[in-house]
């Protein structure tokens, strides 16, 4: 296979390495042999039916998953069993769920708070500051003061990124972001995550969210059965799809929308 | 993930069955509940009827027909005859007149027992600032370790000016409260870790520990563990060291309750869903920060009512020191009815030391249920 040469024009060091990743939940073969290259400041969109390893493999970038074989390098460091360099990789790289995983019992300001006070040491004020500023730009600064349960979804998921990124993270993991949203609520997350893109954030997301991926993303990878099939620019896989499996994917999606 | 507060009261609600819709005034509250047919109006009347019968009963016995003390004969003893007489008519409250301080202080030294009698207010004063809110700060430890180690003070003395008080002589309420207190303050940082230990995959070892510490003490009865404490527990000690046996029956209690509470924690810890750990994981908090800032504060709050119900029910436990010859609250009833002239009003005593039981239990169960509204006011889910 010869995905991982195409890079679409964004060039730099890489950000993320993941070399020939294998991983099995017992005797189920989750990842096989996934070889991905992701370059600084480039943006890349993971697609692929239900079960294809597209979330395991994104999760196993900040070791929410460990692997069994192959190496993940992200920001130069290897991914061990070294605590210490899993605890430098967490704090460069920020994630949003599907799930938004608010801390319920802390209003917002507080859930972006809580990780540059403790991880980063950073003075209250100061992460108030900060936290205050990204709300804004996710434009919820008026809900500070509340707690999760009171927002809406589409809230929630905002103060979720805006959390991720109090800790001023190199790279974004977005996995799934707007799979548990309804309808009217996803456009005010993927306009957000627009907004992260045009500055230049090195992203990689989860999505079946196509409008977004191709104003975005720079590369699109397409994974099944736990193997990446087929990589390209969105056009390139959208349009002109190689494999069956590809075209099978893509004439559901285009069903279900 | 329904929050009450939170547009509920804009869901106009369909209307209710007539009987049940609110503020129609008691006549017709009574009419709807009890009275609605000729069979519920029966039953009412009947169970009236008894309920009645029973309260005008214990009013006559209890209060109109009491004897709230009695004379002293010559030889200092409590003449009781008035009360023999008076037996199966008027309760003989006499006797926890009597009594009262020996029940609630024991063998402690009469003209010192207002040492045993601060130690009673200043662990009361303890549960009240700990209940309040406002004071959930790190100082509270502090205050803890202050009032703890003041009650060790009052109750030995020898320092101070304080006559040394040994603690054969100890007894009554104190016990009760010394080992409920001191029980469930170490039983419920050790059950938070045994049951953080349990779930630890990463570490084997631990985990059996904290599986085997759990499965055993469960798997034997409170009093066994006692006696261990006290009869087998010195065999194994070397010669001349001698742990005494209010502090070996306090390591069993916090053993024993520990095993318990575990347990619950860890209901607490498995309801808690997986995306709360992974954020905290992806935030890179460490363990410790993501078990103390995100983990326990939700899994606790989970967990109140069993919780809470445990520590109502280690709080009675403690009365089983008994079986050791240690003098709790319960025990001192008993000595007390074992004087001559009081044998044979144990009803009187027993309601007595009921009063004492209900109130601390009531008051943890109201507090308990303060507690789980306010949290749940205050926000979320």
């Amino acid at each position: 296979m010869s995905h991982t040469a195409v890079s679409n024009g964004v060039q730099g060091p890489p950000a993320i390495v993941l070399d020939k990743v294998n991983k099995w939940y017992g005797a189920m073969h989750v990842l096989r042999d996934v070889t991905l290259t992701v370059a600084e400041k480039e943006r890349v969109v993971v697609c692929g039916p239900s079960g294809s390893g597209k979330s395991t493999m994104i999760r196993c970038i900040n070791r929410l998953e460990t692997h069994q074989e192959g190496r993940i390098v992200v920001d130069g460091t290897e991914l061990t069993d070294d605590i210490r360099a899993l605890d430098t990789i967490r704090r460069e790289v920020g994630m949003v769920f599907q799930s938004f995983n608010l801390f319920p019992h802390l209003t917002i300001l507080e859930n972006c708070t809580l990780a540059p006070i403790w991880v980063r040491k950073m003075p209250k004020a100061e992460a108030e500051a900060l936290a205050m500023s990204y709300l804004e730009r996710v434009k919820i600064p008026e809900q500070a003061k509340k707690y999760p349960g009171q927002l809406s979804g589409g809230q929630q998921q905002r103060v979720a990124i805006a959390r991720a990124l109090c800790m001023n993270p190199k790279i974004m993991l977005f996995d799934e972001p707007t799979s548990a949203l309804d309808p009217e609520m996803i456009k005010e997350v993927l306009d957000t995550m627009i907004g992260l893109a045009d500055d230049g954030m090195t992203m990689v997301c989860v999505t079946h969210e196509m409008g977004f991926a191709r104003q975005v993303a720079h590369r699109v990878v397409f994974m099944d059965r736990g193997e990446i099939v087929e990589s390209g620019t969105p056009a390139a896989v959208f349009e002109a799809p190689r494999t069956e499996r590809l075209k099978l994917f893509l004439s559901q999606i285009l069903r279900g929308h | 993930m329904s929050d009450a507060s939170l547009a509920v009261d804009h869901i106009p609600t369909a209307p209710r069955a007539q009987e049940k819709a609110p503020g129609l005034g008691p006549w017709a509250w009574l009419r709807a509940n009890l009275f609605s047919s000729w069979w519920s109006t029966a039953v009412t009347l009947a169970l009236g009827y008894v309920i009645l019968r029973v309260l005008f009963a214990l009013f006559e016995w209890g209060v109109v027909n009491a004897i709230w003390s009695v004379p002293y004969g010559a030889n200092g003893m409590a003449d009781t005859s008035v009360c023999q007489n008076a037996k199966g008519i008027g309760a003989c409250w006499a006797v926890l007149t009597d009594k009262y301080r020996l029940i609630l202080f024991g063998r402690y030294p009469y003209d010192e027992q207002w040492r045993p009698a601060l130690v009673v207010l200043l662990f009361i004063g303890l549960y009240v600032v700990s209940a309040m809110r406002r004071f959930w700060r790190k100082e509270l430890v502090l205050v803890w370790i202050a009032v703890l180690a003041a009650v060790g003070v009052l109750m030995w003395g020898g320092v101070l000016g304080l006559t040394p008080v040994s603690e054969d002589a100890w007894g009554g309420l104190p016990i009760t409260l010394i080992l409920a207190t001191f029980g469930l303050a170490f039983a419920f940082p050790l059950a938070v870790l045994v049951a953080l230990g349990r779930r630890a995959k990463r570490l084997p070892a631990v985990r059996l520990l904290c599986v085997l510490y759990v499965e055993l003490i469960r798997g034997v009865p409170l009093i066994s563990v006692l006696f261990m404490a006290s009869v087998m527990f010195p065999l194994f000690m070397p010669e001349g060291l001698n742990v005494n046996k209010l502090l070996r029956a306090q390591i069993a209690f916090i053993l024993f309750t520990g095993a318990y509470l575990a347990e619950v924690v860890r209901g607490g810890l498995q309801a808690l869903p997986k995306g709360q750990a992974e954020a905290a994981d992806a935030l890179g908090l460490g363990y410790w920060q993501k078990t103390m800032l995100i983990i326990l504060p939700q899994a606790l709050r989970l967990v109140i009512p069993p919780l809470v119900n445990t520590f109502i029910g280690s709080f009675k436990d403690t009365s089983l020191v008994l079986i050791i010859g240690l003098f709790d609250l319960l025990t001192m009833g008993k000595v007390a009815l074992s004087d001559p002239p009081w044998q044979g009003f144990s009803t009187e005593v027993y309601i007595g030391l009921a009063v004492v039981y209900i109130a601390f239990c009531f008051a943890m169960s109201t507090y308990s249920r303060s507690l789980e509204r306010d949290l749940n006011r205050s926000g979320q889910r």
